[in-house]
């Protein structure tokens, strides 16, 4: 953001970044930044407020005023939560299936809701909501020891995969807790340590890396601390 | 995550370039570019190395986050896109004068770009600043995420 703000400065165009980390931007000398500590993927610090959004970007629009390069601080800092958010999960009902595939079949109202009250949804890079199920499927098998060159993966590619099946997940989730909404990584959290498919993803992961699939396609399947 | 993006380099620039805003703020048209990998559903999606941008119309709300690395938060942008997108509270200071307007036209790029950001400096950032420009644009919010 910072590359672009010095890009579009000499354009003749007059910019305010919301920086996310501080040493960065101190690094990168934007024409004027503010700093806000939020978590990242959140610049404007609270979904669903308002108010705090309305600030921040106040705050951000009066460094217009000054007549130099400056860089600000906005004063509330926000911890990005990593407590997995309390939410409950289907009860075991077929279980000739695989636990994942069961429990992803269990949260489809779930997250069919969520697409109905959003109009949009980010599965769909490479599989729709029933290659979900098919996919953990694969998965689960890949975690048992068969050989990912040998079961052929739904989507086939492995990052994509993952990111719609995380955020079949996370949206199926936001339909199913109640109260304000959960914090920075606390529905990742939720999805990689308590959800069958979590596990079902992060085990098939591992097997990918002791079966010496190339680096990208397990590395990315999920956060890089993780 | 934080110490992980902390560790990566980033360009350093010696200069800053400085456009002073030339209207006051209440006749500014201000426009929103943003990292998040925005892109609407029938675009085509970002790769996983892109360096190009989206366009985004003022009035599309069905927007996707199109990032490819794991490492980001997409609830709370599915939760409420004005919180990395403000363009709803864009609006609302349009209407209660704060800002002149807001642009027709806003723009997204990915955020995972390569380290030495040659192709959005020297290529596609400038493409980008030349519709800004074309549109009237007066100033650039830029929302990383």
């Amino acid at each position: 953001m910072s590359t672009l703000a010095h890009v579009f400065e000499a354009a003749g165009l007059s910019t305010v970044v919301l920086a996310s980390m501080r040493d960065v931007v101190e690094r990168m000398h934007p024409p004027r930044a503010l700093h806000c500590e939020f978590p990242l993927g959140r610049p404007l610090g609270k979904p669903a407020d308002p108010d705090f959004q309305r600030d921040v970007l106040m705050q951000a629009l009066a460094l217009l005023d000054v007549e130099a390069p400056i860089l600000a601080d906005h004063p509330e800092v926000i911890v990005a939560d990593e407590v997995p958010i309390s939410c409950p999960l289907p009860a075991r009902l077929d279980d000739t299936l695989a636990p994942s595939v069961d429990e992803a079949r269990g949260l489809r109202a779930a997250y069919d809701r969520s697409v109905a009250s959003r109009g949009r949804t980010s599965v769909g890079r490479v599989l729709d909501a029933d290659g979900v199920v098919d996919a953990l499927e694969v998965l689960d098998h890949w975690a048992g020891g068969e050989a990912w060159t040998e079961v052929p993966l739904p989507g086939k590619n492995t990052i994509a995969v993952a990111h719609d099946i995380r955020s079949y997940y996370e949206e199926a989730a936001l339909e199913l807790v109640d109260g304000p909404p959960p914090g920075g990584r606390q529905v990742e959290a939720w999805f990689y340590e308590e959800t069958e498919a979590g596990r079902t993803l992060m085990a098939a992961r591992k097997a990918l890396r002791e079966q010496e699939a190339p680096f990208p396609f397990w590395f990315y399947m999920a956060p890089g601390h993780r | 995550m934080r110490e992980l993006a902390a560790s990566l380099p980033v360009p350093e620039f010696e200069t800053t370039a400085f456009t002073p805003l030339s209207v006051p703020l209440g006749e500014a048209r201000v426009a929103i570019v943003t990292s998040a990998a925005l892109h609407r559903p029938d675009d085509d999606p970002f790769t996983a190395t892109d360096t190009s941008f989206r366009t985004l119309a003022a009035e599309d709300r069905d927007l996707l986050l199109g990032h490819w690395s794991p490492n980001f938060d997409r609830v709370g942008y599915t939760i409420d896109p004005n919180v990395a997108y403000p363009i709803d509270r864009l609006r609302e200071l349009a209407d209660e004068g704060v800002i002149g307007e807001v642009a027709p036209r806003h723009f997204s790029f990915a955020g995972n770009q390569p380290d030495t950001v040659a192709e959005v400096r020297l290529d596609s950032g400038p493409a980008c600043a030349a519709e800004l420009v074309a549109d009237g644009v007066d100033v650039v919010l830029l929302t990383p995420v």
